[in-house]
């Protein structure tokens, strides 16, 4: 069973008083559970919320589904994001990508064996005068190369 | 030559701070608005010229005399959740000038009479987020935010809302609807926004680019600005600049600016040995020109609109001779598939029925129907929506597959690209 932190508790009671409506916060609440839980938006996280909140799991789960930040499967400790979208598949992002998921030996959109990475393809991140890039949880990463990029990810812990 | 009316001093790392930013006259041009009646900065703003800088371009001025006049609460929102692929220039001036946001936004909601502000970010752009919250709090710490402004008696509170990730909360109603916690799926027009938006209160929205530029606008008077632009495209603009180019990144030109200048000037031409093939002028839902059109064409929007192209959000995507037009199609077929919201049957099915006739091509599945199947499908899904998503998508399928007839006829015919060197782009797609 998911159960915020205290803080993370707190945290969600501010928002639910920050707005005109309640429901404006959702949003900011399934930012702070998915945090909390390891990266990604499970049926108990929605329970926990709803209770938390006082707004209905159907209305909870409506917003979750809609927006692509919120992942509906476990997630590696590091979310490695490839942009793959015009200016950065014109530079080589989709390469990227597959490089990556080879190196790592993990399937797109799965986590590796040791837990630590997800490699997905994203739609454009807005970085692309500095094509290709990456978003590694919440940084960016950009001009990349397939030696660079890789470096990267072999630095974090 | 560039023109910084906006971005002169984005190049200096104390411009984001409010201490640097008011070391280069900053928040002097709210002092000046608040000796203005706010009806002297609407019709200022009217007098400009100035057009939405997002990507429909509609007159900023008209838009705000759409409010009813009375004393209604209004809400003024700054669309940020940037995401039209190719623009990253509301990214730029969010991280490097966040005040001149939040001092284009005070005068707005001045002159609009609206007391309350939201700032809507996409929730990718983490480190603008965690700038503008800084800025945020020294304005309200230097009291250029809540009650009683600099004194003038004016209120004004501004809260930052991240989103979530989703290509249509660019959509002004959209965004509405994400705000309110909802889905963030569009609303049908009338009523307009500025009649009955969020919470069915008057609403103004306007582009990161747009609030900003009021800031010159008032400062210099709209004269001095339409000295800058050309007389239906007053101003300057902030150009992202992108794809195969030698140098990439955001200027800011005047509009009109010739656009085989901004290509080869600017941005450095084409790498050793290329080509230049395309140029999507205005972000990817813009009609894409050949090399030949782009060469001739200036960066208005009467110019581009004439060409049959938009001007858009301001970002040109340059593909050069080493890029095949069925993959590059193919990239933004599975793009609007991705994003459509899905409330409207011509664009839910359309934007899936475009993608996977690309992608059957692609795959050397391609039938001689099929380039004019997705011609058939693309027209039939303009102007049928809610929304213009769907008609975002048909524009470039309706562009690419006429301007570039050949290669998709070659890749139909023999199952791979015309291009040399380009194989196995299926794989990639999936």
């Amino acid at each position: 069973m998911f159960t915020l932190s205290p803080e993370g508790k707190t945290a969600v009671l501010a928002e639910l008083k920050r707005y005109e409506v309640i429901e404006s916060a959702i949003i900011p609440a399934l930012y702070i559970a998915q945090k909390e839980n390891k990266g990604w938006i499970s049926k108990d996280v929605i329970h926990h919320l709803s209770e938390v909140m006082k707004i209905p799991e159907s209305k909870i789960t409506e917003v979750f589904q809609f927006y692509t930040m919120f992942n509906q499967k476990p997630v590696g400790q590091y979310h490695v994001q490839v942009c793959t979208n015009i200016s950065c598949a014109a530079n080589g992002g989709r390469e990227l990508a597959n490089h990556l998921c080879k190196e790592i030996r993990v399937q797109l959109g799965e986590v590796s064996k040791d837990g630590k990475f997800t490699v997905s393809r994203a739609e454009c991140l807005g970085s692309c005068g500095t094509a290709p890039m990456m978003q590694v949880n919440d940084r960016y990463y950009e001009n990349l190369t397939a030696e660079s990029a890789m470096n990267i990810l072999r630095g974090l812990k | 030559m560039e023109a910084k009316l906006l971005s002169e001093f984005y190049h200096k790392d104390e411009f984001r701070f409010l201490a640097g930013y008011q070391k280069f006259g900053g928040y002097e041009t709210l002092k000046k608005a608040f000796t203005l009646t706010p009806q002297a900065i609407l019709e200022e703003v009217k007098a400009s010229g100035l057009r939405g800088r997002g990507g429909a371009g509609f007159a900023t001025g008209v838009k705000w005399g759409f409010l009813p006049k009375n004393d209604e609460p209004r809400y003024l929102l700054c669309n940020a959740d940037e995401g039209e692929p190719g623009t990253f220039k509301d990214r730029l001036m969010m991280e490097r000038a966040p005040h001149q946001l939040i001092e284009g936004m005070i005068i707005s909601a001045f002159a609009i009479n609206s007391h309350k502000g939201y700032i809507y970010i996409r929730g990718e752009y983490d480190f603008p987020i965690a700038v503008l919250k800084q800025a945020l709090q020294e304005a309200y710490d230097a009291k250029l935010l809540g009650s009683n402004i600099l004194g003038s008696g004016f209120n004004f509170d501004l809260d930052l809302y991240v989103g979530a990730g989703a290509y249509i909360c660019g959509e002004e109603t959209g965004m509405i609807s994400s705000l309110e916690g909802k889905k963030g799926q569009p609303k049908l027009k009338p009523p307009f926004p500025a009649i009955q938006g969020y919470l069915k209160k008057p609403t103004i929205v306007n582009n990161v680019e747009t609030l900003a530029a009021v800031v010159p606008i008032i400062k210099d008077g709209a004269a001095a600005y339409r000295k800058f632009g050309t007389e239906k495209s007053a101003g300057t603009k902030l150009f992202s600049l992108s794809g195969n180019i030698l140098r990439p990144g955001n200027y800011e030109v005047n509009l009109g600016y010739p656009m085989k200048d901004f290509i080869y000037g600017l941005g450095g031409g084409m790498r050793p040995g290329r080509k230049l093939k395309a140029v999507i002028p205005g972000g990817s839902s813009a009609p894409v020109l050949t090399a030949e059109e782009a060469e001739r064409a200036t960066m208005d929007y009467e110019n581009l609109a004439q060409m049959g192209s938009m001007l858009g959000s301001g970002a040109v995507i340059v593909l050069d001779d080493s890029q095949c037009m069925v993959d590059m199609l193919g990239v933004l077929t599975h793009f609007y598939h991705h994003e459509s919201c899905g409330q409207c049957t011509p664009c839910r099915e359309g934007t899936g029925w475009l993608n996977k006739i690309v992608h059957s091509i692609l795959e050397g599945r391609g039938r001689l129907q099929d380039l004019d199947l997705l011609i058939k499908v693309a027209d039939n899904m303009k102007g049928r929506t809610i929304c213009a998503l769907s008609d975002a998508a048909a524009l470039p399928v309706l562009s690419f597959v006429s301007k570039f007839r050949d290669e998709f006829d070659f890749f139909v015919r023999e199952g791979r690209s015309k291009v040399k060197g380009v194989s196995q782009h299926a794989q990639m797609h999936h």
